[in-house]
Formats: structure tokens, C-alpha cells, sequence
């Protein structure tokens, strides 16, 4: 009797992990100010910016895995960054990955961080700043904790996403074991080459994955422990 | 209410339009549509040809492009292909026995060829120096266990010596386009293609090659098959005896193919 999962079945699984959680970190730090901002503001570049968020939702993988190929290889414009910061090149790189995720989960991560501010409210707020609570100061101990339930959803979310992301990553990772071939285009080369048995038992691993994630998601709901 | 009377008249008349696209398409008696897969490697030539084909006969066809690993597994899988067009004898033998295919129609119709290919000119001179020598970053590769030249690829670096060497630098494509894209977009310095992609009327369009030396790996000899979808397809039939005739041969053979 095999083990459940291959060696290089679980190196991909252990990649796949490793990238949503670095994706879903990352965006944490850079969504919420984009979701403040979006909740906050009433400049005419909301709804263009709202839009551009929203954009992956939409996009196929390849319009988005074509752009980053061209845009971050040697004559593309991130690409040329990256080279005079001493980076060298980010496609097939993890870290070429993790920055394909996070545009790609980007909507995942602000839409609910939105939401959750924009459901604040102004008077909480405005109630701090009359106690002399600064800008900075309402961020944190006000607006931050009041919306934590939009936060998890957002992470999970995030996360799941990053976990069920396969188009970006086939265009942009070149298939390194260990470094760019995740779980999602591991079972794509078992299925491709008639490994059915292979590919059935990582597909369920995902699909079981993914069903207990939303169904935390799901079954987790704060307005539920409101009396 | 007008506007359902509206809705009501445009469907009938695209409904009308597409009885009467099918009727003319019905009508057309003697032409018949061949829907044929084909090695990603041979995507240009197969165009071009598609092209001549089409002109010259009533027939028209619809080509689907990938590894071949990649077209074998759908045709197993009931792809509605009637012609495969591989990268390799082994899987098209392979239908034939499976009794996917229509027995006695398997023929080479060209013998590929392998270069170390990059995207800037003066890059590769001598590429079995280079190779050996490994300074690049990168080298594309297509991925061998779905796509022939990848399995030449694999051949070429063991008899060369250097396929431990290379492993870590070795980034691969899903077939043999995706690996050209990753050398034609430059972030992969060189990438072992097919011949025929960097090929355009009989020279080598841009960047710098090297044609990798037949002994280094076996002969990427690939062969047509017409599968059981095909059978009595009239276009499928006339395409086939297309490929064997001297006009499609001298165009296989601008894009660098050697023939048998």
C-alpha cells in the first residue's frame, strides 16, 4: 500500500500553501488601504479604481498571465525594474507568482474589507473624533475591530482563491517542481499525461480543501452570535 | 404589446438565418469539413498549408493545436478529431492499436528538427559549448512527458552531458509553443524550440540558433494518422493525400522539416 500523496505531490501541495498564505499577508497590508480609501472617499477616481479592483474578477487568467509575462520580462517595464533593483526577472519565480496571486485575488481581499468599512458607518468615527481620537488612532481602535468579521471573510477568501488559481500560474511559472508547479497544474500534467489515478487523488485533496474552507466560511457567521 | 411582437419577429429572423446557413451549408454537397489536432510544433507550416488546401479544394478544416501527450489523452477521451497529426510515431501507433484510428493511414510526414534558439541575435554561437558551458539563468524546454521535442530536448542534454548541470535552470512549457513564448518573450536567455517556429520562408526570422546535431537525440520523425472519427470524411481524406503530395512536402520542408 502507497502513501495517500507522492513526494512530489506533496512538495506541490506545500508550494500551493505557501503561496496563498504569502498572498493573502501581502494583501493585507496592501488591500486595506485601497478598501479604506474606497469606503472613504468621494473623489471622481472611485469609481475608475473601484473598477480596476474589480478587474480579475472578470479577466480571463491569460489576458492577465500574457500582460505579467511580457510586462515583467527583460524588455517589459516591471521587468526592467526589477533588473536595476538586482532582482533579476520574476517570471518562473516564486515570488513572480506571489506577485501574479495578489493582483489576481485583489477583489477578494478589498471588496469584503470594503463592505465591512463602508457598513461602519461615519458616526462611530465621528464620536471618536470628538473624544480627540486621531485619524491614525479611529483606524485602529475603532474602524479595525468593528470590521474583523470582514477581514476573516476576506482572508479565507483570499486565500481559497490563491489555492484555486491555475491559468496565471501556467503562464507565468514554467513548471519548476518546488518553486512554481502548485497543486492546480500538478494535477493538470497528471491529467495530461493519463495519470488518472495520480490526478483523482490530488484533485479530492483540493476539492476537499475547498469545500471545508467555505463551508467554515459559510457556517462562521458573527451577526449569528448577536442575541 | 409591441415590444413582444418585437422580440417575436427578430427571433424568427434569426431563426431563419440559421436555417438558411444550414440549408446553403447542406447544399454544398461535395464540400466537407476535416476537424484535425495537431503538434503544437507544427502549428505555422500546418496554417500555411490549411491555407493552400483550402484554396485549392472545396474542403474546409478546423485545426486544434498542443502537445501531443496533450491531443492523445483527449483523443482517448473522445475528442472529435478526425485526423491527429503528432510529434511522434509512438502515440499515433498507439490509437492504431487502441482502435482509435483507421489501420494502415499512419505515415511520416515529417522529420523534425531541434534548435537552441534565443530571442537575441548574437547569443548562441557554438550551442553545445554553450550548454555545456550553462551561462544563462534560464533554459526552456517543452515539457517531455507530454511533448516529443522535450523528450529530444532531455536526449540532447544527457548525450551533451549536462543534464544534472542544467536541471535547476530548466523552466518548462506544456508544449512546444509555450516554451518558444517563453524564449521569444525573453525571459527564458534560450529554450531548445522546434526549428519551424523560428523558421519564416525557408530562413531563420530573428535571434541567434543553433541547430542541435540529429545524433545528439532520435530522429523526431512524426506521424499523421486519420482516426475512427475521420473515416468516409471526404475533406479528411482529401487532406491526407494533400499532405503526401509534392506541393505540401515543399512547404513542410521550408519550415525546416527533413522529409523521409
Amino acid at each position: 500500500m502507497e502513501t495517500l500523496v507522492s513526494a512530489a505531490d506533496l512538495e506541490a501541495i506545500i508550494l500551493t500553501l505557501r503561496l496563498a498564505a504569502a498572498t493573502t499577508l501581502i494583501l493585507f497590508v496592501v488591500g486595506t488601504p485601497i478598501a479604506w480609501w474606497l469606503s472613504r472617499t468621494r473623489s471622481r477616481w472611485k469609481a475608475p479604481v473601484g473598477a480596476v479592483v474589480a478587474l480579475p474578477l472578470v479577466l480571463p487568467p491569460s489576458v492577465l498571465g500574457f500582460y505579467l509575462l511580457v510586462s515583467m520580462g527583460p524588455k517589459g517595464p516591471v521587468g526592467w525594474l526589477t533588473q536595476s533593483l538586482g532582482l533579476g526577472l520574476l517570471p518562473f519565480t516564486f515570488w513572480g507568482l506571489v506577485v501574479g496571486s495578489v493582483l489576481y485575488s485583489l477583489p477578494f481581499m478589498v471588496q469584503p474589507v470594503q463592505n465591512a468599512f463602508e457598513a461602519i458607518g461615519e458616526r462611530p468615527l465621528e464620536a471618536a473624533a470628538t473624544l480627540r481620537a486621531s485619524p491614525l488612532d479611529r483606524f485602529f481602535t475603532v474602524a479595525l475591530p468593528l470590521s474583523l468579521p470582514g477581514f476573516v471573510t476576506a482572508g479565507i477568501l483570499t486565500f481559497a482563491h490563491t489555492v484555486g488559481e491555475f491559468g496565471v500560474v501556467l503562464m507565468i511559472g514554467g513548471n519548476i517542481p518546488g518553486v512554481t508547479r502548485v497543486a492546480s497544474v500538478q494535477i493538470y500534467d497528471h491529467v495530461e499525461a493519463l495519470e488518472y489515478g495520480d490526478a483523482h487523488r490530488l484533485a479530492a485533496i483540493l476539492l476537499v480543501f475547498s469545500f471545508l474552507v467555505l463551508l467554515a466560511l459559510y457556517a462562521w457567521r458573527p451577526d449569528r452570535g448577536r442575541r | 404589446m409591441p415590444s413582444i411582437r418585437r422580440l417575436c419577429l427578430t427571433a424568427s429572423i434569426v431563426a431563419a438565418c440559421i436555417l438558411a446557413t444550414g440549408l446553403a451549408a447542406a447544399g454544398a454537397a461535395s464540400a466537407a469539413e476535416a476537424q484535425i489536432a495537431v503538434a503544437a510544433n507544427f502549428a505555422a507550416p500546418m496554417k500555411a498549408l490549411i491555407r493552400r488546401f483550402e484554396a485549392d479544394t472545396d474542403h474546409s478544416v478546423r485545426a486544434s493545436f498542443g502537445s501531443t501527450g496533450k491531443l492523445y489523452a483527449q483523443i482517448k477521451n473522445g475528442a472529435p478529431f478526425g485526423v491527429l497529426l503528432a510529434a511522434d510515431q509512438e502515440r499515433p501507433a498507439l490509437l492504431e492499436q487502441e482502435g482509435l484510428g483507421v489501420p494502415g493511414t499512419r505515415f511520416t510526414y515529417a522529420v523534425g528538427t531541434l534548435v537552441l534558439w534565443s530571442a537575441e541575435p548574437g547569443v548562441i554561437g557554438d550551442g553545445a559549448a554553450l550548454l555545456r558551458a550553462g551561462d544563462f539563468d534560464k533554459l526552456a524546454i517543452a515539457n517531455p512527458r507530454l511533448a516529443p521535442y522535450g523528450e529530444a530536448s532531455v536526449q540532447t542534454m544527457d548525450a551533451l552531458g549536462v543534464k544534472a548541470a542544467l536541471e535547476p535552470k530548466l523552466v518548462m512549457g506544456e508544449s512546444i509553443a509555450q516554451t518558444y513564448q517563453f524564449v521569444a518573450t525573453g525571459n527564458a536567455e534560450a529554450g531548445l524550440v522546434a526549428l519551424s517556429q523560428v523558421m519564416r520562408d525557408g530562413e531563420s526570422a530573428r535571434g541567434s540558433g543553433w541547430i542541435v546535431p540529429g545524433d545528439l537525440h532520435e530522429p523526431i520523425r512524426q506521424d499523421a494518422l486519420i482516426l475512427d472519427r475521420g473515416r468516409d470524411n471526404a475533406a479528411v481524406n482529401a487532406l491526407f493525400e494533400y499532405l503526401k503530395g509534392e506541393k505540401a512536402r515543399a512547404v513542410i520542408r521550408d519550415f525546416g522539416y527533413r522529409m523521409d
